[in-house]
């Protein structure tokens, strides 16, 4: 196409969104509303898993050995449970480090537990970790049947809970963003079929003189890339001032810190991509359903 | 030039509008076609054009076959055919220049050329001076002459005129008749409906009259023949 020739779809086009001020309005808003949860829910979600690896990196299985069990017993233990094909590694940690670490990460507090050197009343303890944070309830289960183990604690629940946490925010805003979209779609085909009404005189004389479908077609793609790409900026700029913010809190905040978010760049920049990427998708959709149903060209 | 072999066509709704039609019109001749309201008049230019189909038969325009043309050549069809009509069809918001020279703008044709072709088209119009009016400031018999000019400015070998005057008063009617005559003399065939009787009788073209769908008389000097 000459470059002259695509100057004048997108000059055309451009006119066509003042045609009916207020539909095209209404369609900007839809795709700002539309594009406002999308990229609220694609940034939950990818926080979200984010999270979700680096807990589940975190998920072991720690094995406390029975008080009594003798040296030849928690060898036994151990070959017991490295032997099992589910397991990555095993790390002793005997009772004394465990009391170090515990007055440790109590501090000042911490300290009072000293006088329990002499009688710590601590377990020895394997931290297992298995192949696939999956199959950590699985590898618990086995250890669980062996001899000597007195006790096991493991991280699973809160990464169940976390999957399923993901899953539920997918399938909502999955719902609700085909919703919106289909209605973005609905209204940006109707803007454009109005534009289409307004300029009938104008394609019946471009076919009649010998204009190509293609040419007549244009600038109502144009339109409909222009609603979804006016519907983006919005949210593209709440998501990056949003998202700054959100970020500098969390990572501020004393109760929240533990909370592992994504850093904004370059994060905000991939959401921005799609954000844009679905206006204009929705935008040339919406004008294509329309130019296929009223321009019978 | 424009040639039709037993044409049939039958509207979706049922309406049988041309029913069995041959007829050929050579190159640079000027045709009228009349009959009465709803012979099929319309639909006959309209297969010229291709704005519709015929059910059965063939239409050859240039040599072309519309019958089995496809689809996406039928604008470079339009090209070559120039279209008129009785309420002029113009686009209120531009200028007359633009208005003529819409018709090439839309074809992608260089604009150094648009520019000197207009002038020329306008000028063959008289309507040079007139080239910044917009339509509303122009009287009926001129919007028509620009209507022209838009249908002429590509150099087309055909012009179908589907009652050019239909809106016209008698006097301005022949200002479109003598434009349309040296578009003619230029070696540009002409096909014009028409109820115009005056035109008609006095002009002494070749008359098609066509009723009920077939062509009832066809002469090379005729007249307008039955009363309506
Ligand atoms: N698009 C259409 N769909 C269905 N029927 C049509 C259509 N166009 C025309 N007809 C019918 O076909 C017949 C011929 O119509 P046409 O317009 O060709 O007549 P005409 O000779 O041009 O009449 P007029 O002198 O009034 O303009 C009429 O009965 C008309 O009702
Ligand atoms: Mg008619």
């Amino acid at each position: 196409m000459k470059a002259r020739t695509l100057a004048r779809h997108v000059r055309e086009g451009a006119k066509n969104l003042g045609r009916n001020g207020l539909m095209t309005f209404a369609s900007i808003s839809a795709v700002t509303v539309m594009l406002l949860v999308v990229g609220a829910f694609l940034t939950i979600i990818l926080n979200i898993n984010y999270f979700t690896n680096e807990l589940e990196n975190d998920v072991e299985v720690r094995v406390f050995i029975d008080l009594l069990a003798s040296e030849e017993e928690q060898d036994e233990l151990y070959s017991n449970i490295e032997s099992l094909n589910t397991v990555d590694s095993v790390d002793f940690v005997p009772r004394d480090e465990g009391l170090d670490d515990l007055i440790e990460s109590l501090g000042e507090e911490g300290e009072v537990f000293e006088s329990l050197r002499e009688e710590n009343p601590l377990n020895d303890v394997f931290v297992v970790q298995a192949n696939d944070p999956h199959q950590t309830e699985q590898v618990a289960q086995q250890i669980e049947s062996f001899d000597h183990v007195e006790m096991l604690d493991y991280g699973q629940d809160i990464v169940e809970q976390l999957f399923s946490f993901t899953n539920l925010t997918r399938i909502i805003g999955i719902a609700l963003i085909v919703g919106l979209m289909f209605t973005a779609m609905f209204l940006i085909a109707n803007t454009i079929k109005l534009t289409i009404i307004a300029r009938k005189t104008e394609i019946q004389i471009m076919k009649l003189v010998g204009a190509t479908n293609g040419f007549i077609r244009w600038p109502f793609f144009i339109e409909g890339l222009l609603l979804g790409v006016f519907g983006s900026l919005i949210p593209i700029v709440a998501l990056v001032y949003g998202y700054e913010q959100i970020y500098q809190y969390i990572t501020v905040s004393v109760d929240l810190s533990f909370i592992e978010m994504l850093p904004p760049y370059p994060l905000i920049l991939q959401v921005s991509l799609i954000i844009i990427s679905i206006g204009a998708f929705v935008g040339v959709w919406g004008s294509l359903m329309s130019v296929r149903k009223f321009l019978k060209v | 030039m424009i040639e039709m072999r037993d044409i049939w066509k039958t509207y979706p709704n049922g309406v049988m509008a041309i029913n069995g039609m041959n007829l050929s019109v050579d190159k640079g001749e000027f045709v009228y076609v009349v009959g009465p309201s709803g012979a099929g008049k319309s639909t006959f230019i309209k297969l010229i054009y291709r704005e519709e189909k015929p059910t059965k038969g063939k239409v050859y325009v240039d040599k072309k076959d519309l019958s089995s043309m496809k689809e996406k050549h039928v604008p470079y069809l339009r090209r070559s055919i120039g279209v008129v009509f009785q309420d002029f069809k113009l686009l209120p918001s531009l200028s007359v220049f633009e208005n003529v020279s819409f018709a090439l703008e839309v074809i992608e044709e260089d604009t150094a050329k648009i520019r000197q072709r207009v002038m020329r088209t306008l000028e063959t119009v008289q309507l040079k001076n007139k080239a910044r009016f917009k339509p509303h400031e122009l009287s009926g018999g001129e919007q028509q002459r620009v209507a022209i000019a838009r249908a002429i400015v590509n150099n087309p070998s055909v012009l179908i005129a589907d009652e050019p005057t239909g809106n016209l008063d008698p006097e301005t009617s022949w200002e479109i008749m003598n434009i349309l005559e040296e578009v003619n003399a230029h070696g540009t065939t002409i096909v014009m409906a028409t109820h115009n009787r005056e035109i008609v009788n006095t002009m002494r073209k070749r008359v098609i009259a066509i009723d009920g769908g077939r062509i009832a008389r066809d002469e090379i000097r005729g007249d307008y023949g039955y009363e309506s």
